[in-house]
């Protein structure tokens, strides 16, 4: 038992260099220096200040998305549509940026925040009524809704909400400062949206074990009928489960919109979600693992930017990366639950 | 084709599905395999059938030592299995499920196909649409065109298990004709897995008892049913005085009955339990027998509003509870407590005090983790299970994991459903878990329970009701009732 519980805390360790083997060998390969490449990398993402802040504002939208996932997760719901729900929270960020003038900065971004959660919840929650009525599995009403996302994005941004001076097919026009998140030096990051992250990942880890709700969820998530017969009824959970990833995906579209960009892109979420997913697998299903895993990934996909200049090697080495490493993650879970399964049969 | 099997052994960790099971089988006979649920017989099959592997033991036929990696294999050494799942591939047509794992070349030859299976089918009067589509058809001809796929497949020796279960009278008929002619006529080897007494009589004609892994006796049938019950189900001694039966009685409350069924009738896919009247007072253990799958687990099922009746009323404690939902019947003040204990009942990963918390019927939003530690301790030392708060249930053992069951159980309670209430346990547990469960009558609490254990429900009940094919008997006294009677009712007599 406790090199189990030993494991499960080390968990990620493994996968991640056995990664940086694999990707060691492939650079090998086309006779590239693995050191240099990972170096190179390394500066990319934290070579300067501008830098570094850069990385940490593509962490929190990362961040949130994969702490709203692990609510997810923990009720046993694969929430693909994770990547529409944060479009739709930057689309609701976006039309009260676009459309409200409240009097204060402060009131503006709390009302831009909320109706983005609002935004992102209530996608979600279109799954999964999909789901406990109609018997739609949540990948499959998941994909949909993010293709719908997407189009309806790409409509309002070359259709209602194009600027005033017409004719781009790129985004709508720029917010008032005041509609934006506080950002940092001159750059994308904005010290609020770290701020949303850390409270989101207290609050979540707090609700997933200190309350009736998180072990209903922990319940419904490793044996439905169960938990059915101990007394939980699935649907209310289901549901409230996806809305609570939904609106914490939503927050994480308000900050694409309201500091990494400022406005309401074409591609707004680059995949966010989808790499959310990863980060959450990565970290095992272990909330605290979740925000550094998430710098992780950030650091490595924005130096893998400047790889390419300084090494001539291709930017997707940091998408290979991660991706390598999600495989072994995924091999090596079930390699450990195969070995223990067999340890305590024999027990 | 002469079978034999010897000394065949086949463990799930400490169960042993078959211990050393022995049985010769000749060329142009009908054999029945009998046995409770559990007994063994599936495992028996499969491994016969080379879907799983033995853990030691011989198959031969004729004579000659055989393995079968693979069901395929099998079925080209003659041995064929017709599983009571259906295997098929409904969105294909008949012919094209026909020559699935038959013609094994790229152009596949439908004409040659379509004569070959018309051809086939005739011959035992099955009457298939070559071309029609497969989820157009009925149970029953699905059934027949697996039988026509392998007898073409090569099949000398036929296994087919439950065969009977969610066809029509008719169907069945030709079935069995049909067996008749291809062992009577055609001298292959037939094996029917059935627990329903009356079709082994009526089409085998030999039987072999399965009983916890172990081959317990073979008969010629027909004989009398009384024979085959006994030997399924052990000798019922005559129900013992070891528990003070006298104190017992009084127990029972008159008056308002703890559970009143009124023209109860329930309908699913495999089987119609037809109008059940019952009442069960507070403080009264009534036992439900019957061969597995007769309607008894339907009614428990229905009583716990896991299933709704298609009509009838479902009174509780006087209360009108008709297609009130599993949640609401349970705040009421009912406890149904499955035979799956790690699929319906307990979650794998989760504690022991996580269990005991869901079960509650109180919540507070932040859940009060030492206290329900404690509460956990206690009930730990109460129900003396092996383990501790922390312990995974799916760390426990089966016996402790049934006692942590029990421990899980509100307390006020009006009605508790069981299924199998002590299978898997040895004598000491068995009896600790009524002495547990007598003492929730005395708090006033109705007990109703199923189990494959006739001795069980002789020793445990006050009264018994048998299920036959979806139809209830008369109620008994357990105190009145004998071997012979019980026999009779489960066989379907009255």
């Amino acid at each position: 038992m406790k090199v189990k519980r030993l494991a499960s805390w080390l968990w990620p360790v493994i996968p991640i260099l056995a990664a940086l083997l694999f990707t060691s060998g492939l650079l090998l390969l086309y006779k590239a220096s693995p050191i240099d490449s990972f170096r190179a990398m390394y500066d990319g993402a934290f070579g300067d200040q501008s830098k570094t802040l850069s990385v940490l504002a593509f962490w929190a939208p990362l961040t949130l998305s994969a702490v709203g996932l692990l609510v997810t997760f923990t009720a046993g719901l694969w929430n693909i549509g994770v990547e529409g729900q944060i479009i739709l929270g930057s689309i609701a960020a976006s039309w009260v940026a676009l459309k409200l003038d409240l009097p204060s900065p402060f009131l503006q971004v709390s009302a831009e925040i909320l109706a983005a959660m609002l935004g992102g919840a209530l996608w979600a929650g279109i799954a999964a009524v999909f789901k406990t009525r109609g018997g739609v599995n949540e990948i499959f009403g998941g994909l949909a809704l993010n293709n719908l996302a997407i189009i309806l994005t790409n409509y309002l941004i070359s259709g209602p909400w194009q600027p005033p001076e017409g004719g781009s097919f790129r985004g709508t026009q720029p917010f008032p400062p005041d509609a934006l998140l506080p950002r940092f030096a001159e750059s994308r990051f904005s010290p609020l949206s770290m701020i949303m992250a850390f409270v989101a990942i207290a609050v979540i880890i707090v609700m997933l074990r200190g309350t009736f709700w998180g072990l209903k969820l922990k319940a419904l998530g490793k044996n439905p009928f169960s938990a059915f017969l101990l007394g939980v009824s699935s649907e209310r959970e289901v549901i409230l489960a996806m809305m609570v990833c939904g609106a914490l995906a939503g927050l994480g579209g308000a900050v694409r919109v309201l500091s990494w960009f400022d406005s309401l892109r074409q591609s707004i979420s680059g995949g966010i979600g989808f790499l959310a997913l990863l980060v959450v697998m990565l970290a095992n299903f272990q909330g605290y693992w979740v925000p550094f895993i998430a710098v992780f990934f950030s650091a490595v996909l924005n130096g893998s930017i400047s790889l390419q200049l300084r090494t001539q090697l291709h930017s997707s080495l940091g998408g290979i990366l991660t991706g390598v490493m999600v495989l072994f993650v995924l091999l090596f879970s079930d390699i450990g639950a195969f070995k223990w399964a067999r340890r305590e049969k024999r027990e | 084709m002469k079978i034999e099997l010897k000394e065949i052994r086949k463990y799930f960790g400490n169960v042993k599905a078959n211990d050393g099971i022995s049985l010769v089988l000749q060329a142009g006979k009908i054999y029945g395999i009998l046995g409770e649920n559990g007994a063994g017989k599936s495992t028996l099959m499969k491994i016969l059938s080379g879907y799983q592997p033995a853990d030691s033991g011989e198959i031969l036929l004729d004579g000659r030592g055989v393995r079968f990696p693979t069901p395929a294999q099998a079925l080209q050494s003659g041995v064929g299995m017709l599983y009571q799942e259906q295997l098929d591939f409904p969105p294909f047509r008949i012919v094209e499920n026909y020559l699935l794992g038959r013609d094994r070349r790229v152009n596949l030859d439908y004409k040659m196909a379509e004569a070959e299976l018309k051809q086939l089918a005739s011959r035992y009067s099955f009457n298939l649409d070559v071309r029609a589509f497969v989820d157009s058809l009925s149970l029953g001809e699905r059934q027949q065109l697996e039988l026509v796929r392998l007898l073409a497949g090569g099949a000398q020796i036929l296994i087919l298990d439950e065969p009977t279960t969610g066809i029509s009278a008719e169907q069945k008929e030709l079935l069995f004709n049909s067996m008749r002619q291809l062992a009577h006529e055609e001298g292959k080897t037939l094996i029917l897995v059935s627990h329903k007494l009356d079709e082994v009589q009526e089409l085998c004609d030999h039987a072999f008892v399965l009983r916890r892994g172990k081959l317990v006796g073979e008969i010629d049938v027909p004989c009398p049913n009384d024979k085959l019950v006994e030997m399924m189900f052990a000798q019922i001694p005559p129900r013992s005085d070891r528990a003070p039966r006298s104190d017992r009685a009084p127990l029972i409350a008159t008056g308002q009955p703890a559970l009143e069924l009124v023209d109860i009738i329930i309908s699913t896919y495999r089987l119609i339990v037809e109008k059940i009247n019952l009442t069960v007072q507070p403080g009264e253990v009534f036992g439900l027998a019957g061969l597995e799958g007769s309607g008894q687990d339907l009614l428990l099922q229905t009583c716990a509003g896991l299933l709704q009746p298609t009509h009838g009323r479902y009174l509780l404690a006087g209360q009108d509870v008709t297609g009130w939902s599993y949640h609401r019947i349970q705040s009421a003040g009912v406890a149904y407590v499955a035979a799956g204990r790690l699929e319906a009942g307990l979650v794998a990963g989760l504690s022991l005090t996580e269990h005991l918390v869901l079960a509650q019927p109180e919540h507070t939003f932040f859940v009060d983790w030492s206290g329900s530690q404690k509460d956990c301790s206690s009930r730990i030392e109460k129900y003396q299970v092996v383990g501790t708060p922390n312990t995974l249930a799916d760390e426990l053992s089966g016996g402790n994991q049934q006692r942590f069951l029990f421990a899980l159980l509100r307390d006020e309670l009006k009605l508790i459903l069981m299924e199998h209430p002590t299978r898997g346990l040895d004598v000491r547990s068995a009896n600790w878990i009524w002495e547990i469960l007598y003492r929730r009558r005395e708090q006033g609490t109705a007990i109703l329970f199923i189990s494959a254990d006739l001795d069980e429900i002789v020793e445990r009940s006050d009264r018994i009701a048998v299920f036959s094919g979806g139809v209830m008997s008369r109620v008994v006294k357990a105190k009145e009732t004998s071997v012979d009677e019980l026999g009779h009712l489960i066989g379907g007599q009255a």
